[in-house]
């Protein structure tokens, strides 16, 4: 049955038994007076409800971990406080706020709250974490030598008999160490390319030793190639005997003369 | 039996040395040259100052033209002709005044008279000379030549007007005169090597180009208006460099540039893409280009093209060098040059197709630098022969015959001999010293002339004279 029935039910019952004790004291004249009612009950009270226990939401701390000399932010949210505080020198607070901190070592925050209704409190740590050191100072570095300078310091001169373009064996040799070396400059700069001189003695005419001596370039040239160096780095000139690198008139001089000699290109 | 022999090898060297001098002979006729007399010209007034030069530039052109043989003056008569009126006829077997067989007869015995007299008119150096063959019987059949001849009232003009006299008198035996004729050289007296020109006696030496690297191998055209060489570009890397010393200037491969000789200016000449290409001589049209070149691949060989480097034509295909391609200026049908094609640098010949090759050197020691003569018939070239590698003398050679005679001996390193228009004169260039310098010489060897001083002077080709 549902209440308000059941209150009517009640009232019902009340009010029937009201009614039967008038009948009953008006049918009964002559009889012995009737036994006072009983007091009605008393009516419900209504008592305020007991206060509500403070409560901490959330109280966060972001990131958890930071590095020396970074910062973390406090977050909280607070219900049913009247004093919230936090330690560590931040003090008091609102129910929700956010706060940036700078511990220089791992700190613990302890969020307080008080209210009619109790008091709580919630900690958050900050982990503080030191950097690693820095790595020592590099030692100072050799400048690094240039591929001109590499090639004027290292290549080698590939030398002739006269009149000939025939490569030599001592010539073959030096051929090879320059293939080895060009190779590793080309591979470390891709924007260098080389001559490959040919000169003579001055002792043939001008007219033949210009074609001698691009004939002995050529052959140096030819031969680099087949050691592996790239070809479209290479190019070829004759001197003739337009430029000695000495004019002594001796076999030595003549000698130094014929050659192949490779110069940094433009 | 030795003895035999002995005297048959001196006899074949004695024929071989006869018959090596025919060459020369042949080419300056020395036992047929004309006598000519050539008595000192008298001035009037101003011109007297200056008689003197013109007398000494008029024996000297003529006595090195090789045309004549000037009787010499010890042996002249005291009465000298200043003009044809002079000429008075003998009477009664007196004289009566000069007369042709002064000089005809002995002790003069000439077969030509240049006589005359100068005087100063209107501020000008003025030159009456005539020629006369004093074989003939009289004065008016004698003549030959009469003119007056101008210059400045100075030793220049002087200079000059016995050159225009000289020339005339020499255009009356061979018809080519060297006054007027030009030297195209390679000087590195300004510091670089580059092209110069000079008059053919040396004088007004004037630079031609400055590209200030290396430029060598003149070739000048027939007709006297083109000039070809070869250049190594400078690059542009190292223009903005000039504080590098020229040992390292960047420079580009040597390419074939051609300029006119009437305007001073380069024209375009597209050179074949490869690693060398040089000038060698310009074909007898004045339009076509003989080179060499490696454009076929690996080794220098020989190729024609036009005036502007079009139309390439191979000529030759061996597997060895060929260099120095020179065409026969009067037939045009035929190359001298030079190939290492039997191991050592030859001089070779050719038809212009290529076809017939065969060697004129005998393969000893080294050989280049041939040089047609205008006559079609010889060349000169130089030869190591006999000598050391690198001790080129002068040589000259019968081409049909193969017969060669030596002019130079030793003297020095001398190479590039260049024929004047003449035929009769050469140019050369010659290390008698610390440096070289250019000579010019009779083609028997005698009458050499230094022309040039400065630096170091080379690679002399002789041109006409100027248009």
């Amino acid at each position: 049955m549902s209440e308000s029935s059941n209150l009517h039910a009640t009232r019902g019952s009340a009010l029937a038994l009201t009614l039967m004790l008038v009948v009953f004291a008006v049918g009964c004249h002559k009889k012995a007076p009737a036994p006072p009612p009983p007091p009605p009950p008393p009516p419900p009270t209504t008592t305020a409800p007991p206060a509500a226990a403070p409560v901490i939401n959330s109280f966060t701390a972001e990131p958890a971990t930071i590095e020396r000399g970074q910062s973390a932010t406090l977050r909280w949210s607070i219900s049913n406080a009247t004093d919230m505080s936090i330690d560590q020198g931040i003090g008091a607070v609102q129910s929700q706020g956010e706060r940036q901190v700078f511990p220089n070592a791992s700190s613990t925050y302890t969020l307080s709250v008080r209210g009619p209704g109790g008091m709580d409190s919630r900690s958050v740590t900050v982990s503080v974490t030191t950097p690693p050191p820095p790595p020592p100072a590099a030692p100072p570095s050799t400048p690094k030598l240039s591929s001109t300078d590499l090639l004027n310091q290292q290549a080698q001169d590939a030398y002739f008999d006269f009149d000939k373009s025939d490569i030599r064996a001592d010539a073959n040799e030096a051929l090879m160490k320059d293939a080895t070396l060009l190779k590793q400059i080309f591979a470390q700069d891709p924007s260098f390319s080389v001559v490959v001189e040919g000169h003579c003695d001055e002792r043939g005419s001008a007219e033949y030793n210009l074609a001698l001596g691009d004939r002995r370039a050529t052959a140096a040239r030819d031969l680099l190639v087949q050691l592996g160096v790239p070809a479209d780095r290479l190019k070829t000139i004759s001197y003739g005997k337009e430029r000695p690198q000495c004019t002594e008139a001796t076999e030595e001089c003549w000698q130094k003369n014929r050659r192949a000699h490779l110069s940094p290109g433009q | 039996m030795k003895r035999i022999l002995l005297f048959s090898s001196l006899a074949l060297t004695a024929a071989v040395f006869v018959w090596a001098q025919q060459i020369s002979k042949e080419i300056t006729k020395t036992g047929e040259k004309p006598v000519i007399a050539v008595p000192d010209f008298r001035g009037s007034g101003d011109a007297q100052n200056i008689i003197g030069v013109f007398n000494d530039t008029l024996y000297r052109e003529l006595d090195t033209s090789g045309q004549v043989r000037i009787a010499p003056r010890t042996s002249y008569p005291l009465q000298v002709p200043q003009q044809p009126s002079d000429f008075r006829p003998p009477l009664n077997g007196q004289s009566q005044g000069p007369w042709l067989s002064d000089w005809s007869g002995p002790p003069v015995n000439a077969n030509y008279l240049a006589f005359g007299y100068a005087a100063a008119q209107n501020g000008q150096f003025v030159v009456l000379g005539w020629l006369d063959d004093v074989r003939q019987a009289n004065p008016s059949s004698a003549q030959l030549l009469g003119k007056t001849y101008l210059g400045t009232l100075d030793e220049a003009g002087a200079r000059k007007a016995a050159e225009d006299y000289a020339c005339d008198i020499v255009k009356q035996f061979n018809g080519t005169c060297l006054v007027g004729t030009k030297i195209y050289f390679v000087s590195d007296r300004t510091g670089h090597k580059e092209i110069w020109s000079m008059n053919y006696d040396g004088s007004e030496q004037k630079q031609f180009t400055h590209y200030g690297s290396i430029t060598t191998f003149p070739t000048v055209s027939p007709d006297g208006t083109k000039i070809a060489f070869t250049t190594y570009p400078l690059l542009a890397s190292s223009r903005a460099l000039p504080q590098f010393g020229k040992q390292t200037e960047n420079l580009g491969q040597p390419q074939i540039y051609v300029h006119s000789l009437e305007t001073g200016r380069k024209l375009v000449y597209y050179n074949q893409h490869a690693s060398m290409n040089a000038a060698s001589d310009f074909m007898p049209d004045s339009r076509h280009l003989l080179i060499y070149s490696t454009a076929g691949g690996g080794y220098s060989q020989i190729y024609e093209t036009d005036l502007d480097g079009g139309d390439l034509k191979r000529i030759t295909h061996s597997g060895a060098l060929d260099v120095e391609p020179k065409v026969n200026p009067k037939t045009g049908r035929e190359i001298v040059f030079v190939s290492g094609r039997g191991g050592t640098p030859q001089i070779y010949r050719m038809n212009i197709d290529g076809t017939d090759v065969a060697r004129l050197t005998d393969g000893e020691g080294d050989a280049g630098n041939p040089a047609w003569n205008p006559d079609g018939q010889h060349i000169a070239f130089v030869w190591t022969r006999g000598f050391e590698p690198g001790n080129y003398n002068i040589f000259i050679m019968d081409v049909a015959s193969r017969n060669y005679e030596q002019l130079t001996h030793g003297a020095g390193r001398n190479e590039n001999p260049s024929w004047a228009p003449d035929g009769v004169h050469l140019v050369f260039a010659s290390k008698r010293g610390r440096t070289t310098q250019i000579y010019t010489m009779l083609a028997d060897g005698t009458h050499v002339q230094q022309l040039t001083t400065q630096g170091n002077n080379e690679k002399p080709v002789w041109s006409k004279a100027a248009q």
